[in-house]
């Protein structure tokens, strides 16, 4: 640790043409990312749970298989069971990716390399909405292919190729991705990572609860723009409520993810940080 | 060179910066000093382009921070040691920035190497020590081998060699024609590495003056006299008028006469002395009388002027 020299710094040097960008926020996202054990933790157990749960869900069903099932039994929701436990640790997941920058400081040094905020924004979303696409996707379609493979005769199975599979399959993923943005909106919004973990956790699971406090005619139409229910919407192929049809669902959660982060992002440029 | 012009920084209520206008000149090390509260880490974080200030104006090489194209090769800056994810290795940290202005990753294990850290480079930074912490920071802000450094209380939490190393480092810099901006509230520190220093106290302005200047602008100047007759000398240093403390280590401090008048009035008398000694103000005596009624958190001053003086020993 004793460095009694004075260290040799060579002369300041021309600066390089043009000036930071896109590419190298980008690069340096992706290199926070992967930088952190718990993110790659976090990321494993999404891959790991997900697709085990759905696998256990899928397979416990078959156990306990009765022809009375049959009717009404929809194997590729079954199967993707997975999912709403992943939206959880993806939630979470996009809390830290930002409130962890608060909580530890970082975001200083961040700002301080890259003093325009929203591209800095702009590029932890890409980084993290492509990682998260990517590992959401992938439990998505192993918990499909494993799950299908799992319900074995007598019980009934079904194919991507089976009307409104594939829709469920990728669009469930695809709902998982668009959670992590929401949440990754609300950290950025509120900075701190239990605040923006309970204000996530508290829309997923307790708004449903309280809409169904609501008189009924209210909470039927309120509760299908609820996340959980466009996730709901677009993995079970009949919900037998009112539902948004599922591409328009998960439209409308891109819409509250973008409309988080925009806020996020103006709120970046107005406050200090 | 940073100008700062009528810099005005309020939290609420509660004014932290209040029309502060210095100049930051390359080639010297210029402290910055004040009690703790005083504003300086807001001053410092104005700089950067992290806090927005209410009124004025602050710019880094005659730009705004903002419009720096690429501001990791202008500035580094040290703002908190521990401002470090504590999940992430050391080469991970550095190299996030690195990657952020487009600086070649070898810089990052040269920079490593400069602070000392190279054989924990792969270590997460929650496991360091502060001292560990204080030189990964300052490895940050060379990355980018930039002309200005900006750096508050970096010698917070070293041991003795490390202030040592800084200090060489912050003076090393400046020869190199940098502008280095160092804060401190250790005045003692101060009076060793700065050529210039700013004052601040509740947020204004004191002083913004050469360090040799305002020690010797104190009337706290005074020589240290040893002598086996000392209560002797005592007495007749007091009969001309001279101001004396007898110290608990048995030296004798005078105020008053010069350290030759001193020495020709114990030759008449006569006593034998065993040291003469002039002793210029510590920095922070100065600074005291500078700041008089300007300090916020007396408390919290008196806890730093006591560190500063175990540091530099």
């Amino acid at each position: 640790m004793s460095t009694a020299a004075i260290p040799a710094i060579g002369p300041a040097k021309a600066l390089p043409p043009g000036r930071y960008g896109m590419s190298d926020l980008l690069r340096s996202e992706w290199t926070k990312l992967r930088s952190l054990r718990s993110t790659m933790w976090t990321l494993a157990i999404t891959l790991v749970l997900g697709i085990g749960i759905s696998a256990l869900a899928t397979a416990e069903t078959r156990a306990h298989w009765s022809s009375t099932q049959v009717p009404g039994f929809d194997p590729t929701a079954t199967s993707l069971i997975g999912l709403f436990f992943g939206q959880l640790t993806v939630g979470v997941l996009g809390v830290r990716v930002m409130s962890g920058e608060y909580g530890s400081g970082t975001i200083r040094a961040t700002f301080a390399a890259a003093p325009l905020r929203p591209l800095v924004l702009a590029a932890k979303t890409l980084v993290f909405g492509t990682v998260a696409l990517v590992v959401a996707e992938i439990v998505a379609f192993a918990s499909f292919l494993l799950g299908q493979a799992l319900l074995s005769a007598p019980a009934i199975h079904t194919t991507l190729s089976s009307p409104g599979a594939l829709r469920a399959v990728a669009g469930g993923g695809l709902y998982l991705c668009l959670i992590g943005l929401f949440a990754l909106g609300l950290a950025t919004i509120i900075r701190h990572t239990a605040g923006a973990i309970s204000a996530f956790l508290g829309i997923l699971l307790l708004g449903p609860v309280v809409i169904r406090a609501l008189p009924a005619s209210l909470a039927d139409k309120t509760e299908m723009f609820m996340p959980d229910h466009i996730g709901a919407a677009v993995v079970i192929l009949h919900m037998g409520q009112e539902t948004l049809p599922p591409w328009t669902g998960l439209l409308v959660l891109f819409g509250y993810a973008v409309a988080l982060l925009v806020i996020g992002g103006v709120l970046l440029v107005r406050r200090d940080a | 060179m940073i100008e700062a012009k009528g810099l005005t920084k309020h939290y609420g209520s509660k004014l932290a910066v209040d029309q502060l206008s210095f100049n930051v000149r390359p080639g010297v090390v210029t402290g910055f000093l004040g009690p703790n509260g005083a504003g300086k880490s807001t001053t410092m974080r104005m700089i950067m382009g992290l806090d927005a200030p209410n009124a004025g104006d602050v710019t880094v090489n005659g730009r705004h921070y903002h419009d720096l194209p690429w501001p990791l090769h202008e500035v580094g800056a040290l703002l908190e040691a521990k401002a470090i994810h504590p999940g992430r290795t050391a080469r991970a940290h550095l190299r996030m920035l690195a990657e952020a202005n487009h600086i070649a990753p070898r810089r990052v294990d040269e920079v490593l190497g400069v602070v000392g850290l190279s054989a924990v480079a792969g270590q997460r930074a929650g496991k360091f020590s502060l001292g560990m912490s204080q030189r990964l920071g300052i490895a940050a802000t060379l990355l980018g081998d930039p002309e200005v450094l900006l750096f508050d209380e970096p010698v917070n939490g070293l041991d003795p060699d490390g202030i040592r190393w800084v200090r060489n480092l912050l003076k090393g810099l400046a020869r190199e024609g940098r502008t280095v901006f160092v804060s401190s509230h250790l005045m003692s520190e101060m009076a060793l590495t700065a050529d210039e220093v700013v004052i601040i106290g509740r947020g204004r302005l004191i002083a913004q003056i050469p360090t040799d200047e305002l020690l010797a602008q104190s009337s706290q100047r005074y020589v240290r006299v040893r002598s086996p007759e000392i209560g002797k000398l005592k007495a007749a240093l007091e009969g001309e008028g001279a101001t004396t403390v007898l110290e608990e280590d048995g030296s004798l401090s005078v105020r008053g006469p010069d350290e030759v008048a001193i020495g020709e009035l114990a030759a008449t008398i006569p006593v034998v002395l065993h040291e003469l000694a002039p002793q210029s103000a510590s920095l922070e005596e100065a600074f005291m009388e500078l700041t008089g009624d300007s300090i916020e958190y007396h408390g919290e001053l008196r806890t730093g002027a006591v560190a500063s003086r175990e540091a530099v020993r």
